[in-house]
């Protein structure tokens, strides 16, 4: 378990400050991320400072998954080390912020990592550096060594948190499908990575089809369709134990587009009998359903909104794939997409304030995102295919799969930031697609 | 320390998941060769020469209808294969069969599930409507997870979007 501990320790480099920088500048360091940052912002972090023999090498990749966080999110550039004036050789030294300033460091990271054994302990603070003073207490982590990155993730997302004033979304993993092999013999797996495609862990074989896991609110299970018996079936898994369990399904009908309730109880889906589709909803423990949706149509891919108030799915019932949206107990449903094209794949924002689709239109398929009643729609990919938005824990970034054109095509994980920026490849040891973002975790 | 005992619980449980999960695809995918499945004729007697043999029902009789972009109506080609399989099916009475719905690469994962199963449903409503007795059919919707041709152009896509009617059972002495 890692686990933190608020430090008491007066911030030293502030008391060195000369009066005049802080009224040079306009005011704290602050990222608006609903402006779009167009000019990301300089960061310094050096290399964490090692306080045990041999931790000198634990503190550079430290520092490097500190900065690969932060940079990653396109908000942040990272200054070079070849460009310091000023090492960080003592983690309790007061700060030179002029060293910092003089190359334009606006943020400032600094740490110290000790190791004793198995246990890693890791201290840092975040410098305004135009300020001339810390933002926030400096904060220590503790975990296990082979829990390092974890760690870093952790302070990046500290880091981030205190500069945007957003929910951070590091230290968190994602549950996918690997594929390997030609289109026409593509084997694919159930697999689970850190955010940023780390510490990669199979779940499943890939003996049999798998299909769009789907974690729970709390990363504890994940929801997948497998063909094991020969046919769609809903599987539930416990990533812990990695044991699966199928769920109950009636003969001669198939059952996928699984998605849990914010509840952790309650599974919404969709079940193919003869040539109809609809939606149904099932408490996972009892295995009681309900029907949510009734017409000849094809309703699919519910998920929840994060209330578990309302159900966004997408019907042909209008004759093409657009979005709807219902009360959780099903019934009457209002259609929010009215756009050129076909939607399908809705996915509710953890915020509650967006929900992001897969949008098909004139041969292209797109990654999109609207207000919950369809207004403001904003496209923020395009290609040949992109398929299957997932949110990060704070609503900021979006997961998706891209498939190339052709004999060749290859299935890639990609994210993109709401605003359609900072587009990026995740990289993973294999292809990917069907991605489900999980929570931060504690 | 959590982690790490997590970690290792983890690489147990899959080791012992890959033990214990058979390979229970390999006749799933019969869209491609269906007779390492099911335990059909073998041999010379079950040679596509042979009227009953499922080599013949898949060349001669022809095992697959192809549909239209975002269809699942048959058209008069598909709806005259099926009138072919229909007798073959109601000859061979021990046979039954599962239909395989198909989609292209042209759309999302899930509607595409949805849609070969409308496609594979309009096969067997068929083949029901022609007598063939609804209890030796199943169907099963692959979506887009099998296409036969890769390339990204409607000449593949064409192919890709069927319904396959793949035998299963059948006299095996």
């Amino acid at each position: 378990m890692i686990y933190r501990i608020l430090c008491t320790l007066v911030a030293l480099g502030g008391l060195a400050l000369a009066p005049g920088f802080a009224a040079a500048q306009s005011g704290p360091l602050r990222i608006e991320i609903t402006e779009g940052v167009i000019e990301p912002l300089p960061v310094a972090v050096p290399d964490l400072v090692a306080e045990t023999a041999g931790s000198a090498e634990m503190g550079a990749q430290l520092a490097r998954v500190i900065a690969a966080d932060l940079t990653g999110t396109g908000l942040f550039r990272e200054l070079p080390s070849s460009a310091f004036i000023s090492q960080v050789s003592d983690f309790g030294a007061p700060v030179q912020y002029a060293d910092w300033k003089a190359i334009n460091a606006q943020a400032l990271v600094t740490g110290a990592v000790s190791v004793n054994g198995n246990q890693i302990n890791v201290k840092f603070r975040l410098y305004d550096v135009f300020s001339g003073a810390e933002l926030g207490d400096g904060l220590q982590f503790a975990g296990t060594v082979d829990g390092w990155r974890r760690i870093a993730h952790k302070v990046a997302d500290v880091v981030y948190s205190r500069i945007t004033g957003e929910g951070g979304y590091f230290d968190s993993r994602v549950v996918y499908v690997s594929e390997t092999g030609p289109k026409d013999n593509r084997r694919k797996r159930l697999a689970v990575m850190d955010y940023d495609g780390a510490n990669v862990q199979y779940l499943t074989g890939s003996e049999d089809i798998v299909l769009a896991p789907r974690f729970s609110k709390t990363g504890d299970r994940v929801l997948y369709t497998s063909y094991e018996t020969g046919f769609p079936r809903i599987f539930v898994l416990d990533v812990g134990s990695v044991q699966r369990r199928v769920l109950e399904s009636q003969v001669g009908t198939m059952s996928f587009a699984p998605r849990f309730a914010p509840d952790g109880q309650t599974v919404v889906y969709s079940i193919s009998q003869g040539s109809n589709t609809d939606i149904y909803s099932m408490n996972i423990n009892s295995g009681v359903t309900n029907r949510l949706t009734n017409t000849p149509a094809i309703e699919t891919a519910p998920s929840f909104s994060p209330d578990g108030a309302r159900i966004v799915f997408e019907s042909d019932r209008s004759g093409t794939q657009q979005l709807y949206v219902m009360n959780a107990g099903g019934g009457e449903a209002t259609r929010i997409s009215f756009g050129e094209g076909r939607y399908g794949t809705p996915v509710w924002s953890p915020r509650g304030d967006l929900i992001a689709f897969t949008k098909q239109s004139k041969g292209r398929f797109h990654i999109g995102v609207m207000r919950t009643d369809g207004s403001e729609e904003r496209l923020l990919t395009a290609s040949f295919l992109d398929e299957g938005p997932t949110w990060s824990p704070n609503g900021r970034v979006i997961m998706f799969a891209r498939e190339t054109q052709g004999a060749d095509g290859r299935s890639t994980l990609y994210s993109v930031d709401i605003t359609g920026r900072n587009l990026r490849p995740v990289r993973t040891p294999e292809g990917g697609s069907d991605p489900s973002w999980g929570p931060l975790q504690p | 320390m959590k982690l790490r005992t997590s970690a290792l619980m983890i690489c147990a449980a899959l080791s012992v998941a890959a033990c214990t999960n058979p390979n229970r695809f390999g006749g799933g995918e019969a869209g491609a060769d269906p007779f390492a499945n099911g335990g059909a004729n073998a041999g010379i007697a079950g040679s596509a020469s042979d009227p009953s043999s499922p080599a013949y029902f898949q060349q001669s009789v022809g095992d697959r209808v192809l549909f239209a972009v975002d269809q699942s109506t048959l058209s008069p080609e598909g709806r005259s294969t099926l009138d072919g399989q229909a007798v073959w099916l109601l000859q061979n009475a021990d046979f039954t069969a599962v239909i395989e719905g198909h989609a292209d690469e042209q759309g999302t994962r899930e509607y595409n599930l949805a849609l070969g199963a409308r496609r594979a449903d309009a096969a067997r409503a068929y083949l029901v409507a022609q007598g063939v007795q609804s209890s030796r059919l199943q169907v099963v919707s692959y979506g887009k997870e099998r296409p036969i041709e890769i390339c990204s152009e409607e000449a593949c896509y064409a192919k890709n979007r069927r319904a396959v009617t793949v035998l299963a059972g059948g006299l095996s002495s």
